[in-house]
């Protein structure tokens, strides 16, 4: 075992690196979904209204975001809009927010507009014929039953943003990534083998964080279904 | 029902094409707004108090990041001089070969020290300082039976690797030798081993560290051909940082500084068969 690869992971600091990659990761997927899912609610909401012209630019906007590559949104926000505009130049990490949270927001738009209306229409005269106006329909009778609906879809939600994480290697960001390789590369010459191990490490802690997030995903979809 | 799949189809369409425009409309219009200020001037890193430098996290022993965490190598032993040169700290912005020039260009990074090989294409977008390093193809083959000349691979099988400057030099230049050509270093390197070939040719830098670890081989041609230069670089048109660091490197050069940096960084990695002056530049040059 003296050569092994597994050795690579616990020389000098680099386990607790490979930790700080991850707690990058961690922290930039769930800020990015703390403010997308807040913009994304808000904004789903406003959809689901019979304005056209407000219609009309939220779809434009969700339709943005869906086609343009996640790849591309990083490099437009870190590359490209410090140099044609006079955008503040600020870190990776925090334009990678900036670019997941408006990702976030569009696909979640789409997830509560979807589960806003397929609520049974039933339940919306009923609100009606009680006399609710409309921030008392949506604030008792819609959101509360729109939300069981969309749970599922945005756990997955969730988890994608934390795979798509791994990009951010792409905009300098430190992210787990990123510090494998560099690892790796470090310790090429001596150990032929780390490769796996380190790229093994971080596919446990991926499935770690990843994981459970699925497995309550399974359980809402089980308790929909009773 | 066809047709009016179809027309949601079309409808899709020029909505998404919609949004295109809409989002970069704007962005066209301030295309040329801001090309005069210099954000990495001098005077305006020694006023913001760090210099940030675009360097390599995974490239031993240039730029790579120890076990440790700190990082290391040749061209980071020159950003921290640098750094204290202009008495400003070193901020170190981690890039890959691919994304070097964005980098300058977006003032990510007010210098890259990304062992950044001076090209004519490269030229035009960005502004090289002199150069602080040279690498050419070197010829590596088995101690007992050295290749040390090229007229010696006439007839022989000679390894390359895809896309290398060796790979160019080698069809370019009428040698005689045969090409055996391979997708990775791992490959080839193997391929050598297992007696594929009689030589095989690379980087010259990238063999040096390789005989080390293979003691049965020497690199018996070091340099073929006209040498590359390696040089630091700055945004185009940032004359006063790329006028400061053109005085710093020959002020480093008359101190022998990167007889020391090799030292330190590259010759545990080289092995004595290298002398430094195989790598680095001086003055007279």
């Amino acid at each position: 075992m003296a050569h092994s690869g597994i050795n690579v992971l616990f020389e000098g600091h680099n386990f607790v690196r490979l930790l700080g990659g991850l707690w990058t990761t961690v922290w930039i997927a769930a800020l990015s979904l703390l403010i997308g899912l807040a913009l994304g609610a808000l904004l789903g909401i406003l959809r689901t209204f019979k304005n056209r012209l407000l219609r009309l630019i939220l779809r434009l906007y969700l339709e943005f975001f869906r086609i343009v590559p996640t790849v591309v949104l990083l490099f437009l926000a870190y590359y490209i809009l410090p140099r044609m505009m006079h955008v503040a130049n600020l870190p990776g990490s925090l334009m990678a927010v900036v670019a997941f949270a408006l990702w976030v927001a569009a696909e979640f738009s789409d997830i509560v507009r979807g589960a806003l209306i397929s609520v049974p229409k039933h339940q919306r005269e009923s609100g009606m014929a009680l006399g609710l106006n409309r921030h008392q329909l949506f604030r008792y009778v819609l959101l509360p039953q729109a939300f069981r609906l969309e749970m599922p879809a945005t756990i997955n939600l969730a988890t994608r943003v934390i795979k798509t994480t791994s990009l951010l290697m792409m905009i300098s960001v430190m992210d787990v990534i990123n510090i494998g390789q560099q690892i790796i590369e470090a310790n090429n010459h001596l150990y032929r083998t780390g490769v796996f191990w380190v790229y093994g490490l971080i596919f446990v802690f991926y499935f770690l964080v990843d994981y459970p997030l699925s497995r309550w995903a399974k359980k809402m979809d089980a308790k929909q279904a009773d | 029902m066809k047709k009016q799949s179809l027309k949601k189809l079309i409808q899709t369409l020029v909505l998404a094409l919609g949004a295109f425009l809409l989002a970069f409309a704007p962005l066209a219009g301030t295309l040329t707004a801001h090309a005069a200020d210099n954000q990495s001037s001098v005077s305006a890193i020694k006023k913001r108090g760090y210099i940030k430098i675009a360097v390599f996290g995974d490239l031993p022993p240039y730029g790579w990041v120890n076990k440790d965490g700190k990082r290391v190598g040749y061209d980071l032993y020159l950003a921290r001089r640098i750094a204290k040169d202009l008495g400003v700290k070193a901020k170190f912005v981690q890039v890959n070969a691919n994304n070097r020039v964005d980098t300058l260009n977006s003032n990510k990074a007010d210098l890259v020290l990304a062992n950044f090989t001076v090209t004519p294409e490269r030229k035009q977008t960005v502004d090289f300082a002199k150069p602080y390093m040279k690498v050419s193809v070197g010829v590596v083959s088995k101690k007992s039976d050295p290749i040390t000349k090229v007229s010696q691979l006439k007839g022989q099988k000679l390894i390359v690797n895809k896309g290398t400057t060796a790979e160019q030099y080698f069809t370019q230049h009428q040698t005689g030798a045969s090409l055996l050509k391979f997708d990775s270093k791992t490959q080839q390197f193997n391929a050598l081993k297992n007696g594929r070939a009689k030589a095989l040719a690379d980087d010259n830098s990238y063999l040096y560290a390789w005989v080390k670890n293979n003691p049965k081989y020497t690199v018996g041609i070091k340099q073929l051909g006209k040498s590359s230069y390696i040089a630091p670089a700055v945004k185009k048109g940032n004359k006063s940082l790329l006028n400061w660091t053109n005085k710093e490197i020959t002020k480093l050069n008359g101190e022998n500084f990167f007889e020391k940096d090799y030292n330190q960084e590259l010759k545990p990695y080289f092995g004595s068969e290298v002398k430094a002056s195989d790598i680095i530049l001086t003055n007279q040059k």
